[in-house]
Formats: structure tokens, sequence, C-alpha cells
């Protein structure tokens, strides 16, 4: 059981990144769900492209991209502008950033696939006011090892101040308990099957 | 109460809506590709479980496989060892849980946006899934369909359906009959320049409008499959006589159950009087076509119109080469892609083709790839003499597949190479490492491809479509 996130939190705040930003589409080649970490951002972050034979060190780091200066090549906590994680519905944008250390993502605003991939691999996507963003990302700039996020009480901390975001208990509790969507359905199997019999012979072409 | 199409939809396939908001939703079709369904059919195996219901799935290989493979490729000769080993599990996984496969060397492969209609696994009223975010292609059929990741190709999988919220409700109509230039792309590129790339987050959006309804069925998966790129992962058009007759070309019109389906189909349109949460209402009478200049889908001005120079745009323009131009029209560029799930149908290539027709490639340009969407549509534009007038020009004339839409297999850009496509997406590095994409309608790339840079006037060319 997660009932704390805290760690270093760099920021991000360019709008629209897409998830071909998070991970190119070279490293979608994998057949494994884990080992993204080494490419998240990694037209940023290197100066050489590569692929997944490439070893990265050989690929020259680029020094002035945030996540590869100390300390926040440590960053567990991620603060990115408007619409991050627009475009592909590539859940390996979520594994690349879980892989690197990355626990929750703050911004205004989510890619509608990303935001639902987020929270099938325990990381937590949280939607702020920009008003609350802007204080939050004032607060971090200043100091990028003080920001807490207490899953159960759905609060950031920042020194002695707290901010309650808006999530669905759903959803955090799938952070909190690290739940599998399937085991939960299958519960339901049941149900399915009173609506799947329905369902097909309502419309036997299906 | 007067329900929207996507109401409709939602409710027909509603398992159990929950408490939280959370809903059971029952899928009724569900495509594969390789890219994205190896990890998800390792998560059942492990969980021991196998496909819920075997016949709603169908997968093809395309966003990996090569284009310049021929008729029939031997899988263990592909060249690029990672991408081999994609297709080689995609055929492992579906001969191991018995799901159909139109498999690389299959008179059936194609784009899985493509063959699904093509095919006639797409039908109205269905809801539709795939681990690729233009799945909201199929909404031009009236369906509810939309990209997933690979834990919900996992759950679909498994429990054949998908945990999901509703989405608030959009209407975009899309009114007045635009100049003869204008195809669906130049449009729906339009439509994201005016509500941005975040526009229809949160939303389901149905299309309407004469002009809409005025389109094709290929039209309108042109139109559907870029609503994710305005933030919807829903896009959808009502049923329609044109929707029918593109289906009776495809089912059997005698089948009791196509005569109850075709009666029940009909009912697929928003009420009249039904309440959107967000209407809008777009004029394409004057539209130009329309280019995009920067490195998102929203980043697009008419084809003559000035580059917008602002703080905001300063990454984008640097990223692009453009800090120093005005507008694009002086701009020369490298390369030119007609394909990808927006724009490899008939139609397009029809349009491409009567762009350039008698004409040369420009010797500036080094390459144009012409990638049909399918082995279907391949054929056709073969019995129509299409390749002959691409290879005539001196174009390349492929194999179908996903291409340089997103460069996974060897089809794409070197660093800094200007390339005008017809696909999707404009991001950074999208058709490879450092390139520059500008999106364009399938017509519109012809023509670059033929002066090697957009014309200043188009008053001589012509395009019906």
């Amino acid at each position: 059981m997660k009932d704390k996130i805290s760690g270093i939190a760099a920021q991000l705040l360019i709008d629209n990144i897409d998830t071909d930003q998070i991970i190119p589409t070279e490293f979608l080649k994998s057949i494994k769900k884990y080992g993204f970490g080494d490419y998240l951002f990694d037209g940023w972050r290197y100066l050489k492209d590569g692929d997944l034979d490439t070893p990265v060190d050989q690929r020259g780091i680029r020094e002035d991209f945030i996540l590869n200066q100390p300390p926040y090549n440590q960053a567990k906590i991620l603060l990115a502008g408007d619409n991050f994680g627009c475009g592909s519905s590539r859940e390996h944008a979520v594994w690349a950033l879980r892989d690197f250390g990355i626990e929750a993502v703050l911004a205004t605003s989510f890619g509608d696939i990303f935001y639902n991939n987020c929270f099938k691999n325990n990381v937590l996507a949280i939607k702020l006011k920009p008003e609350e963003f802007d204080k939050v990302s004032s607060f971090v700039s200043n100091d990028p090892f003080q920001l807490s996020i207490s899953l159960a009480n759905k609060q950031l901390e920042i020194g002695d101040q707290k901010i309650i975001f808006d999530i669905e208990d759903s959803l955090i509790q799938r952070v909190i308990h690290d739940l599998d969507d399937v085991d939960i359905t299958l519960k339901e199997a049941e149900a399915i099957k009173a609506f799947e019999a329905k369902h097909l012979t309502a419309k036997p072409w299906l | 109460m007067n329900k929207t199409l996507y109401d409709k939809l939602w409710e027909m396939h509603a398992v159990n809506p929950d408490s939280d908001g959370e809903t059971l939703l029952y899928i009724d079709r569900h495509f594969l590709h390789e890219v994205t369904s190896p990890q998800a059919f390792e998560g059942i195996e492990k969980k021991g479980l196998n496909p819920w219901r075997l016949d709603s799935n169908v997968a093809t290989p395309d966003h990996n496989v090569s284009t310049q493979r021929g008729k029939m490729m031997d899988i263990d000769k592909a060249d690029h060892s990672l991408s081999k080993i994609q297709l080689i599990e995609l055929d492992k996984n579906c001969k191991k849980f018995g799901v159909t496969q139109y498999d690389i060397n299959s008179e059936k492969q194609g784009i899985v946006h493509v063959i699904g209609p093509e095919q006639g696994l797409t039908l109205p009223g269905m809801t539709i899934v795939c681990g690729d975010s233009h799945t909201s292609t199929h909404g031009a059929f009236a369906c509810l369909s939309m990209g997933i990741g690979t834990s919900e190709v996992e759950h679909v999988l498994a429990t054949q359906c998908l945990r999901v919220r509703k989405l608030a409700n959009m209407r975009i109509n899309v009114i007045g009959t635009p100049k003869h230039w204008i195809t669906p792309k130049d449009v729906i590129l339009h439509i994201i320049s005016k509500i941005g790339t975040a526009g229809g987050t949160g939303h389901a959006i149905e299309f309407a409008g004469e002009y809409i309804e005025s389109l094709s069925m290929e039209g309108r998966m042109t139109i559907c499959n870029m609503s994710i790129e305005a933030g919807a992962k829903v896009g959808m058009v009502a049923y329609d006589l044109i929707t029918e007759t593109y289906l009776k070309e495809r089912i059997d019109e005698n089948d009791p159950n196509m005569i109850e389906a075709l009666n029940q189909w009909s009912q697929l349109h928003s009420d009249q009087g039904s309440e959107f949460d967000r209407e809008i209402v777009i004029d394409v009478t004057d539209l130009l076509p329309q280019v995009s200049w920067g490195t998102s889908p929203e980043m697009t001005i008419d084809f003559n119109d000035d580059i917008p120079k602002t703080p905001k745009t300063k990454k984008a323009l640097e990223y692009m080469g453009l800090e120093n131009e005005d507008n694009l029209l002086g701009v020369a560029f490298d390369k030119v892609f007609i394909g990808s799930c927006t724009n490899s149908r008939i139609e397009d290539l029809r349009a491409t083709a009567a762009a350039i027709k008698g004409r040369q490639k420009a010797k500036t340009i080094k390459e144009v790839l012409v990638v049909p969407g399918s082995r279907a549509v391949q054929a056709q534009a073969e019995i129509e003499g299409l390749d002959k007038i691409f290879i005539e020009a001196g174009f390349s004339w492929r194999d179908p597949g996903c291409s340089m839409c997103l460069g996974m297999n060897e089809d794409k850009l070197t660093p800094y190479e200007r390339c005008a496509s017809t696909s999707n997406r404009n991001f950074e590095g999208r058709q490879g490492h450092l390139g520059r994409t500008h999106l364009v309608s399938p017509f519109v790339a012809g023509l670059i491809a033929i002066h090697g840079h957009l014309p200043k006037d188009l008053s001589e060319y012509h395009y019906e479509r």
C-alpha cells in the first residue's frame, strides 16, 4: 500500500508535450513492458539519436535538459505543461516515466488516453486548476525537495501549505493499492455474460 | 428524452454503470496490431486466460512492416531484427490463441483502420477499440470507437469490456460548400487549428452539418481519424444513406439478420433537440488548402498565409527551420509522403493523381512515397492505372503499411529533411529524428511533389471530389 509520494520535483513547462516526445516510436519495437526509463524524452535527452541496440552512454548527454541535471535526474514528481501526453495511445510513454522513477505527474490537463494509461501502471496523474498549478510551480522553482503528495487525503503538501486536488476515488484507489483492472472486472464476469447473451441475441450480426 | 448519437451508443453497451462514474462498456470489435499487443497477450497468458470472445478480435501487422516487401514475404528474411520480432510475435500469439490474423502475405492485410471498414468488420452501432489512437476513424460508421493503451488491450482480451467514464458531448457543424481543391483533410486540419489540439479533450465529437453529410465514407473517415489531433478520442458521424450504400456492397442484404441490422442502424443519429455540452460551427465556403507550419497539428494555416511569429511559436519555428521565412510559399521540400490511416484510401490516391497527372516529380524532390492503405486499395489503384501515373511521375509505389507516418520501419526522414505528408502528426521527430513534417491533403502533396514547393496560384489546378 502506498500513501505518500515525496521526492524531487522537476518541471517541464511546455504545453502539448505529446507521447512521441515522451518516448519516440523507435523504442516501441520492444515487446517487453519494462526497461524504457533510459529512453524517456529521448529526443531531448541525448545528442545523437539511437535505438534499442545502441547503448545510451555512447550517445552523448544533453546537459541543458532538466532530467539530465542533478538533482532532477532523480525526480519522482514531474510538473508539466498543459495537455501533457496528447497524441499516440502508446502506453510505453507511461512505462518510460515509471521506469525513470516518476511516480506522479501534475498538469492542468492531460491527453485522455495517456491519463487512463497512467492509472493502469501505478503512476498518479493529477489535474490542477491553473492558479493552483502556478502556485505549486513557483514553490517547486524555489525548492525542488519539499513537495509531497498524500494519497488518501488527496492533498499536495508544500511546506506548511496544503492543496486539495480532485480525483475520482476509483482512480486513486488503484494507485494506493496497486490494483489490477482485469482482476476487478472478472469479479463481474456473471454480469458481463448476462449482458452479452442479451446483446448478441438482439444483434445477431455481431 | 432526446439522445445524442454518443448517448445511444453508450447506453447500448453499458454493462453496469457504477456509482463512481466508472462503467463497464461491452466491446463488439477489437483490432490488434504488432506493436501494442505483445505485452497484452503476455498478460493474459500469465493469468491463464483466453480471449473472452475470440471472434471479436482481428489482427493485422501494419505499423512496422516493410513497404518494399513485394506480394510475398518470408518473415524470417525481414531485414530489421527488432521489427521481425514483433511480426513473429503477432503470428505466434494469433496462432496460440486462435485470433484471426490478416498476415503479412494476406490479400486483406493493411492499416487496421483501412481494412476494418473495407472488409466489413466495422459495422454501425459497434463499440470498436484498438491499441492505436486513430481508432476514432471507425466513428465515420456511427460507431463508438476509440484508441486504448496496452493494459486496456489486455483487459478487452480478458473481459470483453473496458472500464471507462462517459465523455461529454460535443458537436461540430460543418457548413458551406468549399472550393474545388478542398479535401476533407483541409477541413479537419482547419477545425484543429481553430479549436486547438486540446479542444476536444474529455469529449466525444459528432461531426455534422451539410458538408459532412455530403462526404463519402472515405472522406468521413479522414475527418473522424483526426479527432484525436483535436484532443477527442472519439469522433463520429451519423448513419445515413451514404453509410448504407457503402455497407450494402459488403453485406448480404437478403440475410434476415442484415435486414434487421439495417433497420436498427437507421436509428444511429442524434435525436432532434438533443443537447450537447459544446457545439461549434465551421464554415468552409471560403476555405483555402491548409498546411501545418509547426510541431503540433494545431499549428496550421492557409497555404498562402503568413507564418505566426510570437514568443510562443519560436521553439517550433526553430525546429522547423522557418525562423527566417514570412510564409510557406518559398520553402523548398525534400520529400513527399502519401499514405497513413488518414489519407491512404482510394479517393486519396485519386486526389494525388489528379494533381500530378502527366507531370514529373520536381528534380529537387528526393523521393515521393505513395503507400496504399491496404492490399485492396493497392489492387484497386492498379486496376485504375494510378500506379502507372505515379511511377511515370517518378514516385515510388509501395506495399501497404503505416510507413513514414510514424517512421517505425525503414521509411523515415533524415535530420532536417522537409516533408509534405498526408499523415496526421507533425510532432518533433515523428517521421524521423529531427525531420520536419508539414501536414497537407493528398491533393496538395501531389502539387508539392511536382513543383518542389507550394504553388502560389491554384487556379490552374482542379480536383473534383
